[in-house]
């Protein structure tokens, strides 16, 4: 290829840098072996043959075009009455239809095409000219020689000042990305350290209570506290919330979130109290953080033989009975428990926040 | 050259391979799939019977596992082969009979759902062993479930307390140690009641005073709900989400796609004679 090049380049039209050559003959194909014999399309082809695959070919491109036809149709006369589609069962009605006759179309056209190719087109081996990737030594040195001379013009290595000035004029564009990465938003600050179980004790122990009551998670309306008298069988499960938690409308999904606490009923003598935390439980009521210590998936698979609480993410398995200390699994941190009492009416309340973060490790928490 | 080579250089053979790798994938995929057992269960409240007849079928049944007083057995090693039936009530012995999970055929991390066994495919059996084991130490009853149960309240009960094992549709999944939370694609009211009654196995208790008998009905509501609730693609694909729908649409798709990659740029028939 190189010598064709050189030949070109000597005595061709005038070259843009970066372009390929002009090909001498102005053919892209040449016939195999490089001989210049005229190529005539389709010349190998049984023109008997070539009429009925043409006919096929043509079958396929009317069968694509009646399938989109039918589509139309479809959307406009069925998929469009009434106003458009209603319940699960015309969905799949209208699925089967839509996605059916759009496959049928796109696929008859691309067998079509296919069939073309292959049984109409010839089947004579095809030689494409490539050329040498790099430039040739003299574009390269000529440009080379270009880049010094206007170095040299511009007087960067003469003139200190101008090119400090400019220096410190780009310097800014540089800083600014960080102001761009500060505009994300602010910090999560102390949010992630508590969860609503501390705002509802608090607000609890002002209107003189001792703690906030656990109400069984069933929604904004139905939610009512429990008395510890109800949840009195032993291998017992339920999803709890602070009283007052609906209350917060917008913010209440998110705080959710956050202070979802399961209730386990484990026979007391099963229980081997965490140092510090032995009057945290109620008749073998315990409370532990829904949200894993690993990622934040909602742990609650508990099964009242074993006394395991697993994490369906990742397999985290916590014993219940042992603080819900990990025995397997990659979560790094027991779930915290929640500090439970009785009030004087029965119900059953919470005393405090979790004594230290719930779900995954975050930056501050170190 | 091999028979085996001359084989693979067949026009055809590639086309082949793909499809036997195709169909493979499609049977790997049925065997996964949770297999339906299909188990009809008749749940009636229980009535004070004949307590003799109870009993006597209790010893034929049950006793050789769970003990001719109904105390239980350990292995020599001291660890529970069989529980005590005291206490455990009437709901505990229909559900455990009428799913076909008792009598049980074998010792294991759990006992797995099945067709109901003779003489239990007679209800008025179950009746009677249910009611003698109600008179050994009571416990809770054959539940009527409640009239007007809340699909949407049931939805969010399922999604807090029951979604983490069953499945958010019902369908079931792992649990440790070769237990698992089975499916419930054919448990009836009755029995689901009866469940969350009485937590059969490692499932927790859901007492009456915890979810209400209007919660449990609620509950129940959705899950007939859902269960009823046609596939929109045509097949569920185990209901269990974008997961084996993905899967699907990758291997079979994409089979597709390298098949007609494969035909689209396979060398013409033509060609292949001349050489």
């Amino acid at each position: 290829m190189s010598d064709e090049t050189n030949e070109t380049t000597g005595a061709g039209p005038e070259r843009v840098i970066g372009t390929p050559p002009p090909v001498k003959s102005g053919a892209l194909l040449a016939s195999g072996g490089g001989d210049t014999e005229e190529y005539k399309p389709g010349a190998e082809l049984d023109e008997r043959k070539a009429k009925k695959d043409e006919r096929i070919v043509a079958l396929f491109f009317l069968l694509a075009f009646a399938a989109s036809v039918g589509f139309m149709v479809y959307f406009i006369g069925w998929s469009g009455r009434n106003g458009g589609m209603h319940g699960l069962e015309r969905t799949r009605e209208s699925n089967f239809w839509l996605g059916g006759l759009m496959a049928l179309s796109f696929l008859a056209m691309g067998v079509g095409v296919t069939l073309w190719m292959r049984r109409l087109m010839t089947s004579v081996p095809i030689e494409q000219a490539r050329y040498d990737m790099a430039t040739d030594e003299e574009t390269r040195s000529s440009l080379a020689a270009d880049i010094k001379q206007g170095a040299l013009d511009s007087g960067l290595g003469k003139r200190p000042l101008l090119r400090r000035t400019l220096l410190l004029a780009a310097a800014p564009l540089g800083l600014a990305p960080l102001f761009l990465l500060r505009d994300l938003g602010p910090l999560p600050e102390k949010r992630l350290r508590h969860t609503y179980w501390a705002k509802a004790v608090a607000k609890a122990k002002e209107a003189g209570k001792p703690g906030v009551r656990l109400i069984v998670d069933s929604g904004p309306e139905a939610s009512a506290p429990l008395k510890a008298a109800d949840f009195n069988t032993p291998g017992g499960m339920i999803t709890v919330l602070p009283e007052g938690i609906y209350d917060l409308g917008h913010d209440a999904l998110t705080q959710i979130a956050k202070a979802s606490t399961i209730l386990i009923n484990i026979e007391p003598d099963k229980i081997k109290p965490v140092k510090g935390q032995e009057n945290w439980t109620v008749n073998g009521i315990i409370a532990y953080s829904k949200i894993c210590t690993h990622v934040g998936c909602p742990a609650a698979l508990y099964e009242q033989t074993t006394h395991h609480i697993l994490c369906p993410c990742h397999q985290s398995t916590f014993d219940a009975t042992d603080g819900a200390k990990v025995i397997f699994g990659p979560a790094a941190r027991p779930l915290p428990q929640l500090p439970l009492a009785v009030d004087e009416e029965g119900y059953l309340i919470a005393t405090g926040d979790f004594p230290e973060p719930i779900g995954p490790s975050y930056w501050e928490r170190g | 050259m091999t028979r085996f080579t001359a084989w693979r250089r067949r026009s055809w053979a590639g086309y082949a391979v793909m499809l036997a790798a195709l169909m493979a994938i499609g049977v790997i995929y049925a065997g996964f799939s949770p297999a339906t057992d299909r188990a009809e269960a008749d749940g009636t409240q229980a009535q004070a019977q004949d307590l003799a007849k109870g009993r006597e079928l209790y010893n034929q049944n049950c006793a050789s596992c769970h003990g001719l007083n109904a105390e239980g057995t350990k292995s020599e090693g001291g660890n529970q082969l069989a529980p005590s039936l005291i206490g455990v009530g009437a709901a505990s012995v229909d559900f455990q009979i009428t799913t076909g999970r008792m009598p049980a055929m074998t010792y294991g991390a759990q006992v797995p759902r099945k067709d109901v066994v003779a003489p239990f495919d007679d209800s008025e059996n179950v009746e009677a062993v249910a009611a003698y084991i109600q008179s050994l130490g009571g416990g809770p009853g054959v539940p009527v479930v409640p009239e007007g149960g809340d699909v949407a309240l049931g939805g969010k009960l399922w999604r807090t307390n029951c979604a983490q094992c069953h499945n958010f549709t019902g369908q079931g999944g792992a649990l440790t140690g070769g237990k698992y939370a089975p499916n419930l694609h054919d448990t009836t009211p009755v029995q689901i009641y009866e469940a969350m009654l009485t937590g059969p196995q490692a499932m927790p208790v859901f007492n009456d005073t915890t979810l209400t008998p209007h919660d449990k009905a609620s509950i129940i509501a959705f899950i007939e709900t859902v269960r009823a609730e046609p596939n929109p693609g045509g097949n569920g694909l185990g209901r269990i989400g974008p997961v084996s729908e993905g899967l699907v649409a990758w291997l079979v798709g994409i089979g597709l796609l390298v098949l007609c990659a494969m035909w689209i740029t396979a060398k013409k028939p033509k060609k292949l004679k001349k050489s």
